[in-house]
């Protein structure tokens, strides 16, 4: 055994509940078997930072009646097409007939609208890792003149997001491992509110193994001595004041605005709209008012997933009427929902 | 939340640059980055390089992960 | 059961439905249990009696995009992948049908190239096309060229291979390193445009399967892992055999590139296409020798002895690098590149 997992096992202190912030957290906890080596009583709960399965049905609905739309090629990440809006997914569209291309990059949408010359609208998901590389995009669109490019939004903030979950106290939490390249991006100090405000130990986590299993005993460390900060594990690419072009970028062209966590509800400030000199990039004129409102699959639990109060297992419908290949809600078809990683790793047993 | 690997630097183009990830090359936006200079490691994610890497904190990392992974390991971090 | 069944009819076809992983393995089961055994045993190569022999046989569709790619063409791939259908059902390939649908505006030296290839696999293979179709359709109702090959072989009379066949005890070794045709083919697609040295590993198994048949009844199962990757080839044979294969992750050949492309992706490269590698789940007895003998042929050189077959239920599990244990899944839907 690590070095790393004896020091673990030989600090760990009693019953702790930690909550990684991050899809990709909640993914890499389970590629590298992290839980097989945790001391029992340390408990690993996931929470909302997973994009794709935070973005309200209702959104889906509509990028998906965009995708309908005559003379629109629908460009989107690889996440979101299979991902289930009330009736149907970009998936089912696009083999409907509609456009609906997988870019890599909102760089290769902007490509796309200059080689079609066709509409091109961007689904844009995804949180501060991804903002800013969608802002300096529609930069570029505008320094190229580009008329024909346009983006649809659903992009998130997470330290809201972690603030309305300490506040809803539902689900006791001793300590956070936050998302490291949301952090890459934003530095550290966004967290600060949290050891300062709720005395609880936040550590920035890189994705390796022996990254979270350093982090975790950061958090167990900071646990026990009673004196909760932000502290930086993934210093190789997070600094203390992140990346500030990036923002400085991200902040020129979208501004904050209330929006809508699937599962959770609206949380004030956490979502980004284009500032009023980008309207013109915004698809929200091609958008249809009248979507009929969306609704959950009965059973589906995929909220109380996201705010981490209940494990994918507690779901009803998991790995029966809900599994990777007939998802019910977003958590099990993100590649990084946390139901799926269950699925996926940890197959229907409890622990993974 | 997001999947973000390390790539190399190898020949910058105004905003773009040419990325290395062991052996695996791509065009890349580095507008998101200033001062970049050929050599130098950056975080890859969506096609944007979104920050550099702390030299020496990225070599105790290595240090760290080889006890862990074995003397073998290549470093996927660098 | 029903309602599972129910809501299915109701849907369409879609890219997951061919991508090789569990939603395909769900539409084939329920295909082919239409036309009973051997098609629903669902082995690699069907295998019937005839006279004293056993004959295998198999038939497969090619409509690979691009057509030329690093390290091969459709032709080399249509030829190969039958011939490996067969030659992993523990039979000695013999012959091979080939029918061609081709799209109008096709060139015809490109065509002449594909035949050339085919040709060219065929010999290294040491079997003869025999036989074959041609028909073209109309611009925009096929894309460039499909191929269809069909093939059949004499079973080796010292094996009983088949995918239900695994026992506790036994190991698993794979042929060489993993995910390399998945890459090069995505290497070539326009979106997601990176550039490798990744060469598909398309080849013909002919050779590597005589020699692990001369291990006779202590060989168990061959596969070659195509879409889906080894994690579906494994988890089928698991599943059909009901018991538990764990794999050791760093005993797994995996090229730098290719993990390095995986990990741009997203993808698991446990779970990316291959098109000349095999898998055989062997009698522990034999595994090591095996492995030696795999390693002296060309297409053996990395060789490996990657897990075990453990009593228990049916699934597979990796050993992680860092010490930790997890499932390995079947591929789920379409092969997606992930960024978030």
């Amino acid at each position: 055994m690590p070095a790393i997992v004896k020091e673990l096992h030989r600090e760990f202190a009693g019953p702790t509940r930690f909550m990684e912030v991050c899809g990709t957290h909640t993914m890499a906890v389970f590629r590298h078997g992290i839980r097989s080596m945790l001391p029992p009583g340390l408990e690993l709960v996931s929470g909302p930072g997973c994009p794709v399965c935070v973005t309200p049905a209702g959104k889906i609905d509509e990028a998906i009646a965009l995708a309908g739309k005559k003379g629109i090629i629908l460009a989107t990440f690889g996440d979101m097409l299979r991902v289930p809006g009330t009736r149907s997914s970009l998936e089912k569209q696009r083999a409907e007939g509609a456009d609906v291309r997988v870019v890599y990059s909102c760089a290769d949408a902007l490509k796309l609208a200059d080689e079609t010359g066709k509409k091109v609208v961007f689904f844009a998901i995804g949180f501060e890792t991804t903002s800013p590389t969608i802002a300096q995009t529609i930069l570029d669109a505008r320094r190229t003149g580009k008329k024909n490019f346009f983006v649809y939004t659903a992009l998130k903030l997470i330290p809201p997001a972690m603030r309305a979950l300490l506040e809803s106290g539902e689900v006791k939490i001793d300590g956070f491992m936050c998302p490291g390249h949301v952090s890459a991006v934003i530095g550290t100090k966004p967290y600060g509110f949290i050891p300062r405000d709720y005395r609880i130990p936040c550590v920035v986590a890189g994705f390796e193994a022996y990254d979270i299993l350093e982090s975790l005993l950061m958090l167990v460390r900071m646990k026990k001595s009673g004196k909760p900060e932000v502290a930086n594990q993934y210093c190789r690419w997070v600094r203390t004041d992140g990346n500030q072009r990036a923002v400085e970028i991200l902040n020129s062209v979208f501004e904050t605005s209330d929006a809508e966590w699937r599962g959770i509800g609206v949380i004030p400030s956490s979502g980004l709209n284009l500032r009023k000199e980008f309207l013109e990039f915004s698809a929200e004129r091609f958008v249809d008012s009248g979507i009929s409102a969306p609704e959950e699959k009965s059973g589906c639990r995929c909220g109380a997933v996201l705010r981490g109060a209940v494990k994918p297992t507690d779901c009803p419908l998991f790995g029966k009427k809900c599994t990777p290949d007939n998802p019910a809600g977003a958590c099990m078809v993100s590649s990084e929902g946390t139901c799926a990683a269950y699925f996926r790793y940890a197959g229907k047993k409890k622990n993974g | 939340m997001c999947l973000a690997i390390p790539a190399k630097i190898v020949k910058i183009n105004g905003e773009t640059a040419e990325a290395d990830m062991a052996g695996v090359r791509k065009e890349i936006n580095v507008a998101l980055l200033s001062d970049l200079k050929t050599g130098e490691f950056v975080l890859l994610h969506a096609g944007f390089a979104i920050q550099k890497i702390d030299r020496k904190s990225a070599m105790e990392s290595l240090k760290a992960f080889r006890e862990v992974y074995g003397p073998d390991f290549a470093g996927k971090i660098v | 059961m029903q309602g599972k069944r129910k809501m299915a009819d109701e849907q369409k076809i879609t890219l997951a439905h061919g991508s090789g992983g569990s939603t395909s393995y769900e539409l084939i089961r329920r295909i082919t249990r239409v036309f009973g055994k051997p098609a629903a045993e669902l082995n690699d190569s069907a295998v019937v009696g005839f006279g004293k022999s056993r004959l295998a046989f198999t038939t497969d569709s090619f409509v690979v995009k691009p057509v030329f790619f690093p390290g091969g063409d459709i032709g080399k791939l249509s030829v190969c992948g039958t011939v490996n259908d067969l030659a992993v059902a523990g039979a000695v390939p013999l012959y091979l049908t080939a029918s061609c649908i081709v799209e109008e505006g096709f060139k015809i030296s490109d065509f002449k190239k594909i035949v050339e290839s085919m040709k060219k696999a065929a010999t290294q293979a040491g079997i003869r096309i025999i036989g074959g179709d041609l028909k073209v359709v109309k611009k925009g109702e096929a894309d460039g060229i499909f191929v269809n090959t069909a093939g059949i072989g004499m079973l080796r009379s010292n094996v009983s291979i088949s995918v239900d066949n695994a026992k506790p005890g036994d190991k698993v070794i794979i042929s060489g390193s993993i995910g390399d045709h998945g890459i090069a083919i995505l290497s070539q697609r326009p979106g997601i445009s990176f550039r490798t040295n990744v060469k598909s590993d398309c080849a013909p198994l002919d050779s590597l399967t005589g020699i692990v048949c001369r291990f006779g009844k202590k060989v168990r199962v061959m596969r070659d892992p195509t879409r889906g990757g080894l994690a579906s080839a494994l988890n089928e044979i698991a599943m059909a055999s009901g018991k538990t294969i764990i794999i050791d992750e760093s005993a797994v050949p995996v090229r730098r590139e290719v993990g390095s492309a995986c990990g741009l992706l997203g993808l698991d490269p446990l779970q990316v296409a291959n098109e000349g590698k095999l898998v055989a789940v062997v009698s522990g007895s034999v595994a090591g020798k095996i492995c030696r003998e795999m390693k002296k042929n060309r297409y053996g050189k990395d060789a490996a002895i990657i897990g075990e077959v453990f009593r228990g239920k049916s699934g597979v599990y990796m050993k992680t690098i860092a010490g930790g244990k997890r499932i390995v899944e079947m591929l789920s839907g379409e092969q997606l590149p992930r960024i978030c």
